[in-house]
């Protein structure tokens, strides 16, 4: 089960043996700016785990004191029982691809890719070969001799990645290397850099602020809000049970629902739905694809408990066609203004309310981010 | 687009400044070097290689022409030796002082030349700073005079001076230098020895190169400070074009040497400009 940590995020990492990388209330402090405070993880050996957050939530700064080219203002970072955070960069078993890639512009794709190879004093023939697998795996091969600049960001982009791998870390870090990509060549190296991973068995830690890229990619996702992990958890977990308003918010589009509960059941306008929680305010996120029209006839006396499949009456207020689906945004009897997804189809443009409904089990109680002194529920 | 009337007015006054203050005194120069002086010092408007000639034949000025060199040589040798590291220093590990120490770099730039000559003759002579500390201090007991009049004061004083323009061109090339590269270098395990012969000092050639080339073209033609404190075993050949064109009134001959100092240095930044261009990457 999920444990709580005193700053409130779900922290589902085992530090077992399998524990490459051990981040300990780690902290950073830019003078009076703190831009992390207490981050605690654990990295399984072989995993892809994302680390998301808007610009400004200190995702940057944490995979820089990976890197080392950042101390940590507290804090510790082991690797494999091995204290990390005190060793320069040049020393740990971390490799980077930065997000401009960062190539030598005076040296050849050839050379760039042995320049790890080349410092740490390996025999020639052993750089050129392994120089040369590396590039074969990033199907780079033909562009040994060029230079950075002769070749496009997409294959830069294989150029650093190459260059990292070919010294064989224990830990890849990325730094949004795709953000410099056009949306098709983006989608594309997503897909491969996963399958990638999975070829070389290498832990990959990935900072991004694209929460589709994290979905697709990852995992798990490290949430980082404003210095602070929000949530850790699988993409799917993080989807379907977002601990918080901001990760529900963050992570796709959704409904946020304040209710009030009594006596096992939610009360959100005229929205009534049973919930286990106890009685008092409670907060709740309804995803849009859970809500859908309703069937004509209403369900058969007994069929199912009546109270958990909530029937509304709401207005169409705008329809957005999204290609397979279509967004919708309603206004119950009651005036709460809801976001819907349903399968795409023409609704009858006229003024007549329309039937809602939505199961009581998808309303997930988040807790509120806006309000850090709650309990979380 | 502009109309003509506009373009004439825009471009036609720099061609004219250009043209007086720059392609007709070189022309004459040009004239002059070939023409030559009679006894009573009037310019015979005949053309010949004489000048030429004469500079080829007489010790005095290619060995002059060649202490002058090797004396810039040196100034860029020391100032580079000092520029580097000042520079470095500034680019990538001054912090948040940068510009207070950029600054002060750049302030004894305006101070007058002949006041940073001067001062060092104050501190090189017989009475002065230096010789007098010496002495206090029991190094020696006679005032030293190779400190004064001599190449050495002259490299000392050129040194100073034409250190800031090395510094400069390199700060340049070394603050263009993406620091991302710097910690690429050192995340792949390069040392921070490795990573600055590998990364760092391959990057700044195109700034190494044009401070070498200011440094040694500037003291190449310096007359100055060989005039304040070289002396005789000091002089370099702008002293000697000086003196052409002043006390012996041999306009043709000083034109001559001017000319072939001018083809030196337009061939010497000619080569530095396609080196630069070599080892930029931008």
């Amino acid at each position: 089960m999920a444990t709580t940590t005193e700053a409130g995020f779900t922290d589902k990492s085992k530090p077992d043996s399998t524990s490459l990388l051990s981040i300990r209330s780690v902290a950073k402090h830019f003078g009076k700016n703190i831009v992390l405070r207490d981050i605690s993880l654990e990295i399984a050996e072989g995993e892809f785990l994302t680390i998301l957050g808007e610009s400004g939530s200190g995702k940057t700064t944490l995979l820089r004191i990976l890197a080392g080219f950042e101390q940590p203002t507290s804090g510790e970072v082991w690797m494999q029982g091995e204290r990390l955070d005190t060793q320069p960069p040049y020393r740990r078993r971390v490799n980077t691809v930065f997000q401009h890639y960062a190539l030598f512009p005076h040296m050849t794709v050839e050379q760039n890719v042995g320049y790890g190879l080349q410092v740490a004093k390996r025999p020639a023939e052993e750089i050129k070969s392994r120089v040369a697998e590396a590039l074969a795996k990033v199907k780079m091969s033909t562009f040994a001799k060029s230079k950075p600049s002769k070749i496009s960001g997409g294959q830069q982009q294989r150029i650093a990645l190459a260059r990292a791998l070919v010294n064989r870390p224990r830990l890849l870090l990325l730094d949004e290397p795709l953000s410099a990509l056009d949306a098709n060549l983006r989608r594309e190296m997503q897909v491969e850099l996963k399958a990638l991973q999975r070829e070389v068995g290498i832990t990959f830690i990935f900072v991004t602020h694209d929460q589709e890229e994290a979905m697709v990619m990852s995992d798990r996702i490290a949430l980082l809000r404003s210095g602070e992990l929000e949530q850790v958890a699988s993409p799917r977990e993080i989807y379907h049970r977002p601990a918080t308003s901001y990760t529900a918010q963050f992570i796709g589009h959704t409904n946020l629902l304040y209710a009030d509960v009594r006596q096992g059941t939610a009360m959100c306008d005229r929205l009534v739905w049973p919930t286990s929680l106890p009685d008092g305010s409670a907060l709740f996120s309804l995803r849009p694809e859970c809500i859908r029209l309703a069937r004509i006839a209403p369900p058969a006396i007994g069929s199912a408990n009546p109270l958990s499949n909530i029937r509304f009456r709401a207005t169409l207020r705008d329809q957005a066609f999204h290609g397979a689906t279509d967004l919708l945004h309603v206004e119950s009897d009651g005036g709460l203004i809801l976001t819907i997804r349903i399968a795409s189809h023409d609704l009858p443009n006229s003024k007549a309310p329309l039937e809602f409904e939505f199961s009581a089990a998808d309303a997930i109680p988040v807790r509120d981010s806006d309000n850090k002194n709650e309990e979380r529920r | 687009m502009f109309s003509r009337a506009y373009r004439a007015a825009i471009t036609v006054p720099p061609l004219i400044w250009v043209a007086a203050f720059l392609l007709v005194p070189y022309l004459l120069m040009f004239c002059y070097s070939f023409w030559s002086v009679s006894e009573s010092g009037i310019i015979i408007h005949t053309w010949s290689l004489n000048n030429y000639h004469e500079l080829l034949t007489k010790p005095v000025y290619w060995q002059t022409l060649l202490r002058s060199m090797w004396i810039a040589a040196r100034v860029t040798f020391f100032s580079m030796l000092l520029g580097y590291p000042l520079a470095y220093f500034l680019s990538l590990h001054a912090g948040s002082r940068k510009d207070l120490y950029y600054q002060l770099v750049i302030i004894p730039l305006w101070v007058s030349y002949l006041v940073r000559a001067y001062a060092w003759k104050t501190i090189l002579g017989t009475d002065g700073v230096m010789n007098t500390l010496l002495q206090y201090v029991h190094l020696t007991s006679h005032p030293l005079d190779f400190l004064l009049y001599s190449p050495f004061a002259v490299v000392l004083t050129l040194t100073h001076i034409y250190t800031p323009f090395t510094f400069l061109p390199i700060y340049a090339s070394l603050e263009h230098i993406p620091r991302n590269l710097v910690e690429a270098s050192h995340d792949l395990g390069a040392t921070p020895q490795q990573t600055f012969w590998r990364v760092i000092f391959p990057l700044s050639i195109p700034g190494v190169l044009a401070g070498a080339t200011f440094a040694f073209v500037l003291s190449l033609g310096d007359f100055l400070a060989p005039l304040l404190l070289g002396g005789p075993s000091g002089i370099m050949i702008s002293n000697i074009v000086v003196s052409l064109f002043g006390a012996a009134y041999n306009w043709p001959l000083g034109a001559a040497i001017s000319l072939c100092m001018l083809v030196l240095v337009l061939a010497l930044i000619f080569f530095s400009e396609r080196l630069e261009k070599k080892w930029s990457f931008s």
